[in-house]
């Protein structure tokens, strides 16, 4: 393995990075990437963009979780959906941005670990209820936003999502992770229980879940500054 | 069976060529055609993938994402109600409005679930091979029922408000997809052995320590370049974690790997090559700054990667 590796195919990492540095567009640094591990890994033109069509068919599937509910939550949002669920939030007195996504990690963190992944979701929860709810909260204390701190807040929405996601199904024992964790293993020769791999999740879920928390606290303090400000 | 990924297939390619459609009949659309086109090509790999060339279908990709990175996708105008009568529509309505939009997220667990194995006459309802995709794609049918139910709107402006969201959203939609394309991609060309052997043979590894956070931080890079935790896993565990800290420093496999897969998913977090995790929701929140999502996630993610490297420095050996 030492001296059969060809290292050439690295360059495609290198295009990633510099594309990014450069901020050009994703799409066509991605498309460069392909063009550059192609020709760096010796493959005939055509062979490229055969293998490229393949994994393009192949990968269809990803798309879906993002397209399926817009319609939903389209026609939801043209009849007052955010509306109501930030009017709703504002009746609650002790309702803050942060508390709320406190509240919101922790069910997303638990549910997933539950195994019931699906039960958040960018498109499905975040956009049409989470974001709205907690922006509410904040209008509800402050009475008007400035266009930064409404950015922040439904960004921190968001990452608290992907959180509670990530942090929560590596812990459920059939999610794919660990599954794939086992194969890999074993392919090594090294037998591995399932339930310990999740058992040793655990005290990283529990700091994720902190460390997020005490950044959802300093959002709060945030608004609070901005209230304070007017 | 009923629901199946070919089905999900059709429908989205039926909703995207609807889009394709719409852009084009737009008048004051200001890249009318070239929009037409991109939405319309991807609703042809969507309908058609199955049955054209694969050199075909790689030359669509490429002519997609150059009609994005020239900037020739654009975003069209959208009728939308105005903001007073949105908030007489919320007042009437009420808390029925969250009812459709629970519809999805619950029908999906409990297809995924209880309804598993449900057969109508001889088929069965979920593709058993995608289940949570099949249970997703009735939910969402089924939220578009009950919400045209309550708010008496058709079906029709339905698609009408899922391509006012697939426009806000714009190429973005399509990067998840390129960039799972470019993983297949790596794979193939052998970018990951190359990886692990840069790795291993330039950094130092004699301390336990070094090794225990050189193994963490390489799992959060590597996944930061490829976007994806599950490409970086297999190259760092077999290029550090097996050889490195099972072999010489006798971690326990089980802590090796738990450990290491979240500090990959801390890379998740702190890169846009996770498109659908990070960029997508930027589009989706109609935020300016696209990386304001992963600007959120960097005070979580950096201190958790450090907990990552304690927690498996004291924990390994059990």
């Amino acid at each position: 393995m030492q001296t059969a590796v060809n290292l050439w195919p690295l360059l495609g990492v290198a295009v990633i990075a510099a594309g990014f540095l450069l901020r050009a567009n994703p799409v066509l640094v991605v498309v460069a990437a392909c063009g550059v591990t192609g020709a760096a890994a010796a493959m005939p033109f055509m062979h490229l963009l055969e293998s490229l069509g393949t994994a393009f068919v192949k990968t269809r599937n990803l798309p879906l979780v993002l397209l399926l509910p817009l319609a939903a939550v389209g026609l939801l949002e043209r009849y007052g959906l955010k509306e109501h669920a930030m009017a709703s939030i504002a009746k609650i007195r002790s309702a803050t941005a942060g508390r709320l996504l406190i509240v919101y990690l922790f069910l997303r963190e638990t549910t997933a670990a539950a195994g019931l992944t699906s039960l958040g979701g960018q498109p499905s929860m975040v956009r049409p209820l989470v974001a709205p709810l907690a922006e509410g909260a904040a209008e509800a204390r402050n009475g008007t936003l400035s266009d930064g701190l409404r950015y922040r807040i439904r960004a921190m929405a968001a990452a608290t999502d992907n959180v509670g996601l990530f942090f929560g199904e590596d812990i459920f024992v059939a999610f794919g992770a660990i599954v794939l964790m086992q194969t890999i293993l074993r392919a090594e020769g090294i037998e591995v229980d399932p339930l310990h791999m999740a058992l040793w999740g655990i005290p990283t879920a529990v700091c994720a879940f902190v460390i997020h928390s005490w950044n959802l606290r300093r959002l709060d303090a945030a608004i609070r500054r901005e209230g304070a400000g007017k | 069976m009923i629901f199946s990924l070919e089905f999900l297939y059709v429908l989205v390619g039926l909703l995207l060529g609807t889009v394709a459609l719409l852009t084009l009949l737009d008048k004051d659309h200001p890249r009318r055609v070239t929009s037409a086109l991109f939405w319309g090509l991807y609703a042809f790999i969507y309908l058609a993938g199955d049955h054209i060339p694969a050199a075909a279908a790689g030359a669509v990709m490429i002519a997609m994402a150059l009609l994005a990175g020239c900037g020739l996708v654009r975003q069209g105008k959208h009728g939308s109600l105005d903001e007073a009568t949105r908030r007489a529509s919320a007042a009437r309505l009420g808390n029925k409005l969250f009812l459709p939009a629970l519809v999805i997220p619950v029908v999906t667990v409990l297809g995924a679930t209880v309804l598993k194995e449900v057969r109508i006459g001889d088929w069965l309802l979920f593709d058993q091979a995608h289940l949570t995709l099949a249970s997703l794609g009735l939910g969402s049918l089924l939220a578009i029922g009950a919400a045209c139910w309550l708010t008496k709107a058709t079906p029709v402006q339905g698609v009408r408000e899922a391509r006012r969201l697939v426009d806000a959203m714009s190429w973005a939609v399509t990067l998840p997809h390129m960039l799972a394309v470019l993983g297949l991609l790596f794979t193939e060309a052998g970018v990951g052995k190359a990886v692990a052997q840069v790795s291993t043979s330039w950094f130092d590894v004699d301390s336990r320590f070094a090794a225990v956070a050189l193994y963490c931080i390489a799992m959060a890079v590597f996944t930061i370049i490829m976007g994806n935790g599950f490409a970086a896993f297999p190259v760092i565990a077999g290029g550090i974690g097996i050889p490195v800290l099972v072999n010489v420093y006798g971690a326990n496999p089980a802590i090796m790997a738990a450990i290491g897969m979240f500090s990959a998913y801390c890379g998740t977090l702190m890169t846009p090559m996770a498109a659908n995790f990070n960029i997508v929701p930027a589009a989706l929140l109609e935020l300016p700054d696209k990386n304001a999502v992963i600007k959120a996630q960097i005070p979580t993610a950096l201190p958790l990667l450090g907990a990552n490297i304690l927690l498996l420095y004291f924990l390994m050996n059990r």
